[in-house]
């Protein structure tokens, strides 16, 4: 053992700990709105990510214990079963799980090796392998019970009478994208749909709030920084501000933007990943700001409704440039040095 | 009252100063044997001046500084100096280093105080001279020898650093809680040799009773004592100056060039023993801390065995190792048999309940706590990065060099990555590289100059063959001019060997004029040689016109061949200053490449023009024409003599060159 | 047929335009490279040992420039050596061959003074003039300059010289690398 000889008391563990309990608000008010689905959908992640980084960490040798206990692989899955449908069949889920541990992190080499962020890797396999498995949003205090959900989530099967029309609906998001490329209403009128809630998805609204407050307390603890979360909201903002005060008929107001999909999901939790995210403060500004006009891109130009995962993606690509370019200069030094002595 | 500056980063561990800093500077038993180590200071190690078996006094001088980094050593105290070699030093490594070691006689009899009582008036280099033999080195850590950092009189602020950051370590704080005044009449001195603007004294502020005594033994002088906030590490030199001044000394300048120089309380405490007292540094305050009985600070005398202290101390049976040090900056001590020396500061007995093993490593996350406490303002994660890849190329592009190895991101890091063994290995592997990268370049020059001399042997004894060989029809007749020629010529051989053998290893920085002009001149010697050749051959066949024409056109070559020799001599002149000026790091090695060639290409020259006055010798000896030969090998030798003048002149301009490199 | 044709057409000019600024890039921004000689003489340890079966490093540099030797057979440089040579020049690594060649560690020679009879022979061996002496009069070896060759050990007629490693000093002494338990793979 060489110095320092002393260390705080703070690891790994610690870090995942806190970001999954940040998220219990969030799965708390899903479960209020939608049911137990999310919680089948959580342990049906878990326990596929579990087995399978498991499975991973015993074929490259390394030790499977304290790689487990880290409590890495518990976040994706987690993380990844908050951003799918909970209506979802199970095996979607456990497709998109393995893929994200096996090839978004394990493949790469495990924890802290990944350059993409595992979650989002598995939630884009899943969005354009099954699209339309993908759009099985359950609708608030919907019409299954409990029992229901789960045949409905391993077998396929509804009570008799019900249609998967009236058991799903579209998100708002969703919702309005289609209506306004089918030459739609405007905003205003569109907005009358009763998957419209206060601000952006009814009962996903409040999800959306549970996020930040969650977000708010990983502030509080230090596990994240504010940088890349207000800069991502500043630039989903920055582009969705002045086209709402161009044509507010045509684009929808930045409030929505801010609540709607999994923007809050995104920006305290997905864009604040240390592993696949750049180090440096203004890295962080830059990667957040990235991911803000991409969500807001995709969204409103391109061919998905949300877009959390792609922009992410596309951002993760651009992180060791960034990390390159805006590595502070050293104490006391104006730049940084350039090359200092060659040495091969 | 100033206004204190922050430094970026920083960390809050756990201090454990209490144990160690409630009781008084405590004086233990002298042991019965001392092992003084030559080398307690950066640079050259002190040269033994004692011979085995000597008696020497308390205080006494057993070692010499050697050069201008280095510092005296003195005997502890009094008794018989019973071994002179490699013995268990303080180091990482565990390897041996010289010291001196000595039995003590039991008396400690004292030899004269030699104090400098006229300090006031003496000159700089005097002072200077003194604090070397009187071993006066910084006490905080870098062990620089205090003479190299007094005497600038430029000085805006003058630091005194009492903050004393790391944990457990309290020697400074009760140095300062007891011995203020003395440590202020230190500061008096430094002052005085220094003239700075401002004299601040920077305690952290968990020492409030040390900011007390000293502020009661500044009132009237002047000094201000500023209490600074604890964050680990600003006990660091560059970290207490920008917390004082704002002013950040970046990695590779000196704090003088930004007007500002920053001394330890106990430095200026052995300045003041040394100056006003004659007490040359032979004992210091260290603390004893850990898993010890009595732990607190004692005065322990330089070369006290470690294991005599911590006996002494108590040290408890369940403590495993020894810190020599503090727990974020320390290291283990590989044996207790080491002596004390100028440089310990404070040991720490290991104990499970202290220092509990570290949770297992896991890989970086790369969340960038590290870079958020490096004083440094470095990217931890990424000069990890790159030393574990062991590339270490990018590693000092992201400026490893700038790491000050104080341990901040070790300490946070929730992987538990030993982050700073990663910066140490590499900075070691680049010096190491660059040394080997050094012998390489000196091994191919030293090797390229044999070969050129072997060549250069070979075509002398053909010529020599050749000569003999060659009929002589005219030798009888001009015995003499032969003779003379012959001298001559040996003579000015004999002087270029001479120049050129001083200047075999070294390496003369050319510019690329200089080098030009040395390939013309090689090549109009070679012409000339070749002429003078013909000219021999042709003089034995058919004495007469021809062989005349043939060395007049050898003398004409000849004296082109000056010509430009002397341009070029020029071109090294004022081509050697410009490339020898900026002595930045990446500057050496194009210069040591072009100045290797250029050597080369000189000595080819000369060897060519040496080939050229031996046909010279023989055209002149068989054409009997001495007043034709005598001008031309006049010509050639002083054309020798400006060729070596000009190699000189440049060897020197390199050296100049690498003694700036060095400092 | 004319959509077709434009395309050709806009094809053409991208292609014309694109090789213009390629050619332009490559006169403006064009590095002056080393002859690949020196740079892999930069590379070479310079013992000038002769292991490599080529009097010296530079015949072995051109040889390898040239195309006539293969990059492992310089024990000197070590595997380290060889995998920068496979590194500039772009070809694959390639180990010492087997039983060839052993790696030893760095030495200087030593010249025991009682034994020496001033031959010179040792110093006219020497490919770096790492040796002082002269005829009937005792040689020595200058340690820092000594590359570890040992082409002074053949030519000598009493055997005086013998190859000393160089030991650690606090001087030369290195952090080594880290281990880290976890990284230890299961066995």
């Amino acid at each position: 053992m060489h110095a320092p000889y002393i260390a705080r008391p703070s690891t790994v563990s610690v870090i995942m700990l806190k970001v999954l309990l940040a998220l219990l608000p969030a799965i708390a008010v899903s479960v209020w709105f939608y049911g137990i689905a999310l919680l089948v959908q959580l342990s049906l992640a878990s326990a596929t990510a579990l087995l399978a980084e498991a499975a991973m960490l015993r074929l490259r040798g390394v030790p499977v214990a304290p790689f487990l206990k880290d409590g890495s692989a518990l976040l994706t899955a987690w993380l990844l079963a908050l951003s799918m449908p909970a209506l979802g069949a199970w095996w979607l889920i456990v497709v998109a799980t393995l893929f994200a541990i096996v090839v978004g992190k394990q493949l790469y080499g495990g924890l802290g090796n990944n350059p993409f962020n595992p979650a989002m890797v598995g939630f884009a396999v899943a969005m354009v392998s099954f699209p339309a498995q993908m759009a099985h949003w359950g609708m608030p205090h919907g019409p299954l019970d409990s029992a229901a959900q789960l045949a409905w989530i391993f077998s396929r099967e509804l009570p008799a009478g019900l249609s998967l029309d009236a058991i799903s609906m579209a998100t708002p998001l969703d919702y309005l994208k289609t209506q306004l490329l089918l030459g739609g209403s405007d905003i205003a009128s569109l907005k009358q749909a009763p998957m419209f809630g206060h601000i952006a998805g009814v009962g996903s609204e409040w999800v959306a709030l549970a996020y930040l407050g969650g977000g708010l307390f990983l502030l509080q603890q230090r596990v994240i920084s504010y940088q890349a979360p207000l800069a991502m909201l500043a630039g989903l903002t920055a582009l969705a501000v002045p086209l709402w005060l161009w044509q507010p008929a045509h684009y929808v107001d930045p409030l929505f933007h801010l609540v709607a999909g999994a923007t809050l999901l995104a920006a305290f939790f997905i864009v604040t990943d240390p592993v696949s995210g750049p180090t440096s403060a203004r890295g962080k500004l830059i990667f957040g700001f990235g991911v803000g006009l991409l969500i807001y891109v995709i969204r409103v130009f391109g061919g998905y409704p949300d877009a959390a995962a792609f922009a992410v993606l596309l951002m993760n690509i651009a992180v060791p440039l960034i990390d390159q370019l805006t590595r502070p200069p050293a104490f006391g030094k104006r730049k940084r040095t350039k090359k200092a002595g060659q040495h091969a | 009252m100033s206004a204190l500056f922050r430094f970026h980063g920083g960390i809050h561990p756990p201090e454990f100063k209490a144990l160690s800093n409630g009781t008084p500077i405590a004086t233990p038993p002298l042991p019965a044997r001392f092992a003084v180590p030559l080398s307690q200071h950066l640079g050259n190690p002190a040269k033994a001046c004692v011979a085995l078996g000597e008696r020497v006094l308390a205080g006494q001088r057993i070692g010499d500084a050697d050069g201008r980094i280095s510092a005296a050593v003195h005997a502890p105290t009094s008794g018989v100096v019973s071994a002179i070699g490699p013995h268990a030093v303080a180091h990482p490594s565990g390897l041996l280093q010289d010291c001196i070691v000595i039995d003590s006689d039991g008396l400690d009899n004292w030899c004269a105080p030699s104090p400098l009582p006229n300090w006031q008036d003496a000159g700089d280099d005097e002072i200077r001279t003194f604090l070397r033999d009187m071993g006066v080195v910084g006490q905080g850590g870098a062990v620089f020898p205090t003479s190299l950092k007094l005497g600038v009189n430029t000085l805006e602020q003058l630091i005194v650093n009492g903050a004393e950051c790391e944990p457990f370590i309290s020697c400074d704080d009760r140095l300062m809680r007891e011995r203020a005044g003395e440590i202020v009449d230190g500061i008096r001195i430094a002052a005085q040799l220094m003239r700075p603007r401002t004299v601040l004294i920077g305690i952290e502020d968990n020492k409030p009773e040390a900011i007390t005594a000293m502020r009661a033994a500044c009132a009237g002088s002047g000094f201000e004592v500023v209490a600074i906030p604890t964050l680990y590490p600003s006990g660091g030199a560059k970290q207490l100056i920008r917390i004082l001044t704002g002013k950040k000394v970046p990695h590779g300048v000196r704090a003088t060039d930004m007007g500002v120089q920053c001394f330890n309380v106990g430095t200026l405490y052995s300045l003041k023993r040394a100056m006003m007292d004659g007490e040359p540094v032979i004992s210091r305050i260290l603390t004893l801390s850990g898993d010890l009985a009595r732990p607190g600070n004692i005065e322990a005398r330089i070369g006290t065995p470690f294991a005599h202290l911590l006996a002494w101390a108590g040290i408890q049976p369940d403590s495993e190792g020894v810190i020599m040090g503090g727990p974020m900056m320390g290291f283990d001590l590989p044996s207790l048999e080491a002596g004390v020396s100028k440089a310990s500061n404070c040991l720490i007995a290991k104990s499970r309940a202290l220092f509990p093993p570290r949770p297992p490593a896991l890989p970086c996350i790369r969340c960038g706590e590290c870079a958020s406490v490096c004083p440094a303002e470095l990217q931890p994660m990424d000069l990890y990065w790159f030393a574990k890849a062991k590339d270490l190329g990018r590693a000092q592009e992201a400026d490893l060099f700038d790491c000050i190895e104080c341990g901040a991101c070790s300490y946070v890091c929730p992987s538990q990555l030993p982050l700073v063994d990663f910066y140490k290995f590499a900075k070691d592997e680049i010096w190491a590289a660059e040394r080997d990268k050094k012998a390489a370049d000196r091994a191919r020059m030293r090797h390229d100059f044999r070969q050129l001399r072997l060549e250069r042997d070979k075509a002398e004894k053909a010529q020599r063959l050749a000569a003999r060989a060659t009929p002589a029809p005219a030798s009888s007749a001009a015995p003499d001019p032969d003779k003379a020629a012959a001298i001559r010529a040996a003579m000015a051989r004999a002087a270029e060997k001479k120049a050129e053998d001083s200047h075999a290893p070294a390496k003369t920085p050319l510019s690329d004029d200089a080098k030009r002009a040395a390939i013309e001149a090689a090549m109009t010697r070679a012409a000339a040689n070749k002429a003078a050749r013909e000219s021999a051959v042709s003089t034995a066949a058919a004495p007469g016109d021809e062989a005349k024409r043939a060395a007049i056109e050898a003398a004409m070559a000849r004296a082109a061949a000056r010509k430009a020799a002397q341009g070029a001599a020029a071109g090294a002149e004022a081509g050697a200053t410009p490339v020898a000026m900026p002595a930045s790091p990446s500057q050496p090695k194009p210069a040591i490449d072009d100045a290797k060639r250029a050597a080369i290409e000189a000595a080819m020259a000369r060897a060519a023009a040496r080939k050229a006055e031996q046909g010279v010798e023989v055209g002149a000896a068989s054409a009997a024409m001495p007043s034709q030969a005598k001008p031309a090998i006049d010509d050639a030798k002083r054309a020798a003599i400006e060729a070596a003048m000009a190699r000189a002149a440049a060897k020197k301009a390199e050296r100049d060159a690498a003694q700036k490199g060095d400092n | 047929m004319s959509g077709f044709l434009t395309a050709l057409a806009i094809m053409a000019a991208l292609a014309i335009l694109l090789g213009a600024i390629l050619g332009f890039a490559s006169v403006r921004f064009r590095v002056e490279a080393d002859p690949l000689v020196d740079k892999i003489d930069a590379i070479l340890p310079q013992t000038q040992c002769g292991q490599c079966s080529f009097p010296g490093c530079r015949p072995y540099a051109e040889a390898i420039a040239g195309g006539e030797a293969d990059i492992n057979q310089c024990p000197p440089g070590g595997e380290d050596g060889i995998r920068k040579l496979a590194e500039l020049l772009g070809v694959d690594f390639k180990p010492f061959d087997e039983g060839a060649i052993e790696v030893k560690p760095k030495s200087v020679a030593l010249i025991d003074e009682t034994t020496c009879i001033g031959c010179t022979l040792c110093i006219q061996a020497c490919p770096v003039d790492a040796i002082v002496g002269a005829a009937k009069q005792m040689h020595t070896i200058i340690a820092s300059e000594c590359t570890g060759c040992e082409l002074c050990l053949p030519p000598c007629p009493v055997d005086c010289i013998q190859m000393v490693p160089v030991g650690t000093t606090v001087a030369n002494w290195k952090w080594s690398y880290p281990v880290i338990p976890i990284k230890a793979v299961k066995a």
